[in-house]
């Protein structure tokens, strides 16, 4: 799948980073997301856990 | 569209007799027909219910729902429900919409990511470490409470923080009474008086003096002193009491349900799954509100610009749409997606130091004490009813 992610309206949680760590991680700055993998095989449930929507996953 | 929905009068506060870890039983039955609901507010201001998980999360997601203090109508009876609220202080981000609350959050939320707490387990452990020597040098009784408990995450925040931890018998003393909603508005005020106070003189010392700790570095941002201060308040407020009950909660959850407690200690892997299954089924922190700035169709209702929705992390916690057998303590279960952090841009800022600490403690508790139990019996525990984060007054426990 192809991911984007929006750190505009990340506020983050880091939930991403608990559900697939190995796909997102969070800036060491400001904690918002940064995407490790754009094209990852497995995500869980990250797209319904992040609580600002910040996350869309295309087939 | 449908209009006869239910309404209640009050919110059902009142936990049934027998399992102190059940919501009321009225949220399941209403939740299960009607996950939204009309709700007379203690204020009388006449607004909503949403009980069902899918709408909770939706109210909490939608950015024409507000957060704004002045807007705020609270569902829980008590001094504050009564109050006209001013716009919220500055620095008080929870109680502020986007831009406004983004422009806060940001600045923090680099100083709670997973990796930047996971680096404090080793902290934790110590910590740990430190409060079970202590239990077990004392005897082979204790109240897991005030031994345990209530120690751990307040040295940890205070520590995080920059706060001496001696003066933790002060806040919890100004803390309290925040949560309590039978507090007098007397009694509130003198509280948030004393620990602004407190946490301004500390702010005005960091700044002069920048120290290696979280108000110490946001010193060095463009943060007034008022703004800090709030904030200090909201990140103490929020790490003293909430950990504290969920381990003290926690572990009285785990040891009425043995074979759940037995499949823990058998499998520690399981401990994260574990955590987030305590965190659904206790639910410790109930009940929250949003209210809606322009007209919003919602759950097949209209909900009225102005109207507040009050939303019950408990109900929606227990919605057997989202969680099978919801009212079964269940380790194994996926409870991700659980509301007790909240959802949307103001969830849980502090939720992964809270999911470290629990691991860490709950770990450590139960290696060292193979034969935990209970020193009285479960129904004499004192319950923490009239609060708004719910937990025990006390647990008293034996390891020999
Ligand atoms: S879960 Fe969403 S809000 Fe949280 S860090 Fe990840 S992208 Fe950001």
């Amino acid at each position: 799948m192809r991911l984007e992610v929006d750190r505009e309206r990340c506020v983050g949680a880091g939930m991403c980073v608990l559900t697939a760590p190995e796909v997102f991680a969070q800036d060491e700055e400001d904690g918002r997301v940064r995407l490790l993998d754009r094209d990852p095989a497995e995500i869980g449930d990250a797209v319904q856990l992040c609580p600002a929507a910040a996350i869309t996953a295309n087939a | 569209m449908t209009t006869s929905v239910p309404h209640l009068t009050e919110l059902p506060l009142e936990r049934p007799k027998g399992c102190p870890f059940d919501p009321p039983a009225e949220l399941g039955t209403l939740r299960d027909e009607h996950p939204l609901v009309r709700l007379t507010f203690p204020d009388g201001h006449e607004g909503w219910l949403a009980t069902g998980h899918t709408i909770a999360r939706a109210v909490l997601a939608d950015p024409r729902f507000s957060a704004r203090q002045e807007l705020m109508h609270s569902p829980l009876p008590g001094a504050a429900a009564m109050m006209e609220m001013p716009p919220a202080a500055p620095g008080m981000f929870i109680k502020m919409d986007d831009p406004e609350h983004g422009h806060y959050r940001k600045l923090l939320t680099g100083k709670f990511t997973v990796r930047r707490m996971r680096l404090l387990s080793e902290r934790v452990e110590q910590v740990t470490t430190e409060y079970l020597d202590a239990m077990e040098r004392q005897g082979t009784t204790a109240d897991l409470v005030p031994a345990f408990a209530q120690p751990i995450p307040a040295l940890m925040i205070c520590e995080l923080l920059g706060v001496p931890y001696e003066d933790h018998e002060f806040f919890r003393r100004n803390v309290m009474p925040l949560n309590l909603p039978d507090a007098s508005a007397e009694e509130q005020g003198a509280a948030i008086d004393a620990l602004g106070q407190y946490l301004y003189k500390l702010i005005v010392a960091k700044r002069a003096e920048p120290t290696d700790d979280i108000l110490g570095e946001l010193t060095t941002t463009e943060l007034t002193d008022e703004e800090l201060t709030s904030i200090a308040f909201l990140l103490l407020g929020a790490g003293l009491d909430t950990t504290a009950n969920m381990l003290a909660l926690g572990t009285f959850a785990l040891l009425q349900h043995p074979d759940q407690l037995a499949a823990l200690r058998e499998d520690p892997e399981l401990i994260d799954g574990a955590i987030e299954e305590l965190l659904r089924y206790l639910t410790i922190t109930h009940t929250g509100a949003r209210t809606a700035l322009e007209d919003v169709e919602i759950g097949g209702q209209l909900v009225k610009a102005g109207e507040a929705v009050a939303l019950s992390a408990q109900a929606a916690n227990r919605d057997p749409l989202k969680f099978p057998e919801p009212d079964r303590l269940d380790i194994r279960r996926n409870a991700a997606g659980h509301a007790s952090f909240g959802h949307g841009v103001h969830q849980c800022l502090g939720q992964q130091l809270a999911r470290v600490q629990m691991k860490v403690a709950f770990t450590g508790l139960l290696a060292r004490f193979p034969k935990l139990r209970l020193a009285v019996p479960a129904d004499e525990i004192p319950m923490r009813t009239d609060s708004d984060i719910y937990g025990v007054y006390a647990l008293p426990v034996a390891w020999s």
